[in-house]
């Protein structure tokens, strides 16, 4: 019994997320539409998009080897696992056991190697800046990350999500200033790993600083479908895993009843919009960077990762 | 209570060697100044607060002197120097920023491992925050020594200077008088450098601090 429940809520929680990126993508869209005074587009227009994109045919360049047909699957793929296993509204998900942080984030590297392969795959001048770039920022930002999580996992004894919001929702957490660090650490790796404004800016197409958009310029038809889906994905799981780990209110404990999960799911939806929301007004109020000014934006995660886990040390060993 | 008293001390200390990597970070004069007086408050908080848990009132007196002179005086008095001075957008950097930063952590590191085995008898407090403020003042240190310019090396000086206030409320039992006595030294200072930059620039039309290598005659 105990098992298929915990199957329902692991199902549950994959569709969830599945049908709510889009959505997630689309209220950021239109929050930022309505703060420079536009009307925007409807917060549905990014599941229209998508429907449009699997109707139509596919047009591959003549050069394109099966790397380029096989990549937006694999990427579909890591990023739908990575997120299914960020505790959204409930913990006692299935398979979190077999999984922890230290794998989503491995997941999430190999879907961005994927990506910068199929950028490089059909030889156009374009997809090759966008993989250097994305690498460069994968560089950075993928220790900035680990560090996080080395720092979560110090305090919370355990690189398990489940075990790590359990954690944080007790009191036992108390006031520390590397778990502030550590937040802002995971917020400026959000941005970049997402592609958004001080990074890169996502509503451009044809700009010599686009990195995210570079890449995926020959894709078409439904392999863009797939790897639009799994970019919304990704800002949905980063959105999950800050609200789970720092903000772990509301959500069902293992085993809990029926109302209890709707509860977490109603929580889930509002911890989601509101940071779409910050999200939104963050990227109005900033300008965009200079690529060459992006590893300092990093460094100052990767320092903040590694300052906040040395004074844990020192709080730590008193 | 006592583990929540320590946690905010240990958020107020751990602050103000985040504000000092603020200091590394920034490329402006302008922010530079603002962060500077950040560091000032945080500092003023971490002393309140300390002398709010050891019950010594004469630290209240010292968190005010931070906040008036360092919070206020100082970077508005820098401000204007650096108005006058016309020099607001630059920061020449020895080191580029992210090397700069690494070496930071560098320090920290070092900090921790020397202060926490060598006061291993005294309170957590006390040992904290001896840590905490010997990073402060290597970072201080370390920012005059990555820097060109000579406002950001005064700057890099005084958030020295916020350390040694931090390490000396922590050891409990500093005299008022020498707190006071320091804090006028340094608006002493500010003021000497202050007339200092002025001759430096009215000399060598420039406050990069290389144009003084040049006229030593150490570069061709």
């Amino acid at each position: 019994m105990e098992l298929i429940l915990g199957l329902l809520v692991q199902g549950g929680q994959m569709l969830v997320v599945l049908l709510l990126a889009p959505g997630l993508v689309g209220l950021v869209r239109k929050v930022r539409a309505r703060l420079t005074r536009r009307r925007g587009a409807p917060v549905l227009q990014p599941y229209r998009d998508l429907l449009r994109l699997m109707k139509k045919e596919v047009v591959l360049a003549e050069n394109a080897s099966w790397m380029f047909r096989v990549a937006p699957y694999t990427i579909f793929a890591a990023t739908w696992v990575a997120a299914a296993l960020v505790p959204t509204f409930a913990l006692g998900l299935q398979f979190s056991w077999t999984a922890d942080l230290i794998a989503i984030v491995a997941l999430l590297g190999s879907a961005r190697f994927f990506l910068a392969l199929a950028g490089m795959d059909v030889g156009t001048a374009f997809g090759g800046i966008g993989a250097s770039r994305e690498v460069m920022i994968g560089a950075f930002a993928e220790p900035a990350m680990l560090l996080t999580v080395f720092t979560l996992a110090l305090v919370a004894g355990s690189t398990q999500l489940s075990v790590v919001a359990a954690f944080m929702a007790s009191p036992a957490v108390g006031l520390r200033v590397s778990l502030g660090m550590a937040l802002v650490a995971l917020v400026i790796v959000a941005i970049a790993e997402n592609a958004r404004i001080p990074v890169d800016n996502p509503a451009t197409h044809l700009e010599l600083t686009m990195v995210h958009e570079a890449m995926v310029l020959e894709y078409s038809g439904r392999h863009l479908a797939m790897i639009e889906i799994a970019a919304a994905l990704k800002l949905l799981l980063y959105v999950a895993l800050i609200a789970c780990v720092f903000f772990p209110w509301g959500m069902a404990a293992a085993g809990s009843g029926v109302l209890a999960h709707l509860l977490g799911l109603a929580a889930f939806l509002l911890k989601l919009a509101a940071g779409g929301v910050l999200l939104a007004t963050f990227e109005t109020a900033i300008a965009k960077m200079r690529v060459f000014r992006v590893p300092d934006f990093l460094g100052a995660a990767l320092m903040l990762g590694l300052l906040g886990t040395l004074l844990l040390f020192v709080s730590r060993s008193l | 209570m006592v583990s929540l008293s320590y946690d905010i001390a240990h958020l107020l200390a751990g602050g103000l060697v985040l504000v000092s990597f603020m200091l590394l970070y920034q490329d402006r004069l302008y922010s530079l100044l603002n962060v500077f007086a950040l560091q000032a408050v945080v500092l003023a908080g971490a002393v309140a607060w300390q002398a709010h848990i050891q019950g010594a009132h004469h630290l209240y007196v010292t968190a005010a002197i931070a906040l008036a002179f360092k919070a206020v005086l100082v970077p508005w008095a820098l401000h204007r120097i650096v108005e006058r001075l016309g020099v607001h957008r630059e920061v020449e950097t020895v080191v580029r920023i992210g090397p700069t930063m690494l070496a930071g952590m560098g320090l920290v590191a070092l900090s921790v491992v020397l202060m926490l085995p060598l006061t291993a008898a005294e309170n957590p407090l006390a040992r904290e925050d001896l840590a905490f403020a010997l990073s402060v003042i290597l970072l201080g240190l370390l920012m005059m020594v990555t820097r060109r310019n000579a406002v950001s090396q005064v700057v890099g000086f005084m958030s020295l200077e916020n350390g040694l206030v931090l390490a000396a409320t922590g050891a409990r039992g500093m005299p008022l008088v020498v707190e006071i006595s320091v804090a006028f030294s340094v608006l002493i200072a500010l003021i000497v450098i202050g007339v200092f930059l002025f001759r430096i620039r009215e000399r060598f039309d420039t406050v990069d601090v290389a144009a003084l290598d040049e006229s030593r005659g150490e570069r061709p």
